[in-house]
């Protein structure tokens, strides 16, 4: 069971501020969505092998080999601040 | 220090590739404006895919190979989230418990003797980008950020904690930096090419992580501020918090971050976009493209050349200077180029922080050859060094030679012509004999002190002596030839 402490947790870890209505109602949503998971317990994988791929793809590379950036102008395009050409963020730790 | 116990994770960064880890974007930016290499990959752009670098993975082959460790059959890719402006995506794409390689050592020159470090893992990921704070880290108002670095091969090196000392550290660094730099994968004159975190405590008591070293200097003296802060502590009986602290380079001291905003949450979990990399296979060919690594070739120098350990270990601690020495060592006295490029040109070249790329092997060739067959002094010897070192770039280019380039100019100066110039030549028996008489004639009373035993006097004579040859004499063969003239006169 989610509780409205992990919310508060998670939510820390991402930086996003949540209201306590928004907390309440990210604790049904998320409980709601494990519950949905659940569904997965009832399928019997007795003798499955674990994996975390449904394809065995494997050694897919590319040559390292030099390729045109994006301009400074388009790579700051969406940034809501910038200074001399660098992105500007709030002040950290 | 026995009770100081240090583990390291270095992050080198393998710069000697063209592109990036994941992205075409080149690795070339350290001279160009903030946010001018980047892609939608290395932003983190919604609907980007990255695809792995195959040189990156071999050169980590390379480093694993040549740190003794080995190579996993099956290694793989996660995300490690954490929210922090230097990553765009709000993840860092690292490797977790599958790396790429486990389980290595290599030795080093410990506090006393050669000392056997082990190292848990190397495993790739790719480097965040880079933050400007506006002043020092605790007091600034905003930070900038600059994504050109991000998205750099990197290769994370932990080592077990089996270092006792800041010293310890900081021979483990010089000796992976040499170990990279002979693998060609790593050039470590560039900002921000090796980083460092470090682990450290005192027997008994909890560890604190100092982070973000970034110079070779500043582990030495993080550590060594680190470990007078905790022995302080134990004194006062007050426990060390275990915490990650910050390395302050501008005033030298390590602060503390405080322990809520470090975020040690990192919810790793598989890295979908990219599929497992299956490279066991590649070990053989890249073990055998191997070069010989810097113990080898120290212990191939000390044999082929007969030179001493600690000259082997002196050229062979940066590969230019190896390559130099071998240069010069086929083509002239190989003992006596081991002394004159260990001990005085290293020196020099030090001492104007300059590369040994700035000094000619031809010219070493010859200087050493006549200090071999005399015909200069070794006072004469650092004075053409000195020269050859000092004088202006532009001058280097002869007029002979229109449009010569730096080392063809500093080439077409030969040295046995400086030797004439600056007067340096050795000078013959006769002239040196004849300037012993002038001066045991001069000096009357220094002799006479000499001959009621004050040995110390004849040293005057013989500086009348090189003085009467502008230095030209060896002093040594000087004071022979002084004293046979004196006690010739007896």
């Amino acid at each position: 069971m989610i509780t409205s402490k992990d919310v508060d947790h998670i939510s820390w870890l991402a930086s996003i501020k949540l209201g306590e209505d928004e907390l309440e109602q990210f604790v049904a949503q998320f409980n709601s969505i494990l519950e949905y998971f659940h569904e997965l317990d009832g399928v019997d994988t007795e003798g499955v092998e674990p994996t975390y791929r449904v394809v065995d793809l494997a050694n897919i590379f590319r040559d390292d080999s030099v390729k045109a950036s994006l301009s400074q102008e388009a790579a700051l395009k969406n940034a809501p601040k910038r200074e001399e050409g660098y992105f500007k963020s709030p002040r950290i730790v | 220090m026995d009770d100081v116990i240090i583990g390291l994770e270095v992050h080198v960064q393998l710069n000697r590739l063209s592109s990036k880890l994941f992205c075409g974007c080149s690795t070339d930016y350290h001279n160009d404006p903030p946010n001018s290499h980047t892609c939608p990959v290395c932003l983190g752009l919604p609907g980007s895919l990255p695809v792995i670098n195959r040189k990156a993975v071999e050169f980590s082959i390379r480093v694993g190979l040549a740190l003794n460790c080995r190579i996993e059959q099956q290694t793989m890719f996660y995300r490690k989230n954490y929210y922090y402006p230097d990553l765009p995506k709000g993840f860092q794409i690292s490797q977790y418990d599958f790396p790429l390689a486990t389980g290595g050592h290599i030795m080093i020159k410990g506090e006393d003797g050669e000392r056997n470090i082990r190292i848990t893992r190397a495993h790739m990921e790719e480097d965040p980008g880079r933050l400007v704070h506006a002043g020092t880290i605790d007091r600034a108002k905003y930070t900038m950020v600059d994504y050109n670095r991000c998205g750099m091969p990197l290769l994370e090196v932990v080592t077990e904690p089996d270092l006792r000392s800041p010293k310890e550290a900081r021979a483990f660094l010089d000796k992976l930096r040499t170990i990279l730099e002979y693998l060609d994968v790593f050039d470590g004159s560039l900002e921000g090419s090796m980083r460092v975190d470090s682990n450290i405590s005192l027997a008994g008591g909890d560890r604190a992580e100092v982070k973000n070293i970034s110079s070779f200097k500043g582990v030495e003296k993080a550590l060594s501020y680190e470990i007078t802060r905790q022995r302080n502590l134990r004194r006062r009986n007050i426990r060390v918090v275990q915490e990650t602290r910050h390395f302050d380079e501008l005033r030298n001291v390590t602060v503390s971050i405080r322990s809520k905003e470090e975020a040690h949450d990192y919810r790793y979990f598989p890295e979908m976009d990219l599929v497992p990399i299956r490279v066991a296979d590649w070990v053989p060919n890249v073990q055998a493209s191997l070069p010989e690594l810097p113990d080898a070739r120290r212990d191939r120098f000390r044999e082929q050349y007969g030179i001493s350990d600690d000259h082997a270990k002196s050229l062979t601690s940066e590969i230019k200077v190896a390559d130099f020495y071998e240069q010069v060592a086929s083509r002239t006295d190989p003992r006596l180029a081991a002394v004159w490029i260990a001990d005085v040109l290293k020196g020099e070249l030090n001492y104007r922080s300059l590369g040994i790329d700035r000094f000619s092997p031809d010219h070493m060739v010859e200087i050493v050859s006549m200090l071999a067959s005399q015909e200069i002094t070794e006072d004469g010897a650092v004075i053409l060094l000195r020269t050859l070192l000092d004088r202006k770039i532009p001058s280097l280019v002869d007029t002979e030679k229109p449009g010569a380039t730096k080392a063809g100019g500093q080439l077409s100066v030969r040295v046995c012509d400086l030797v004439g110039s600056l007067g340096l030549a050795r000078a013959g028996d006769q002239a040196v004999r004849a300037a012993v008489r002038d001066a045991v004639a001069e000096c009357a009373s220094a002799v006479s002190d000499y001959r009621s035993g004050n040995e110390r006097a004849i040293n005057f004579v013989v500086g009348v002596v090189m003085k009467k040859t502008r230095g030209r004499a060896s002093p040594a063969e000087a004071h022979r030839m002084v004293q046979e003239e004196i006690e010739k006169g007896s």
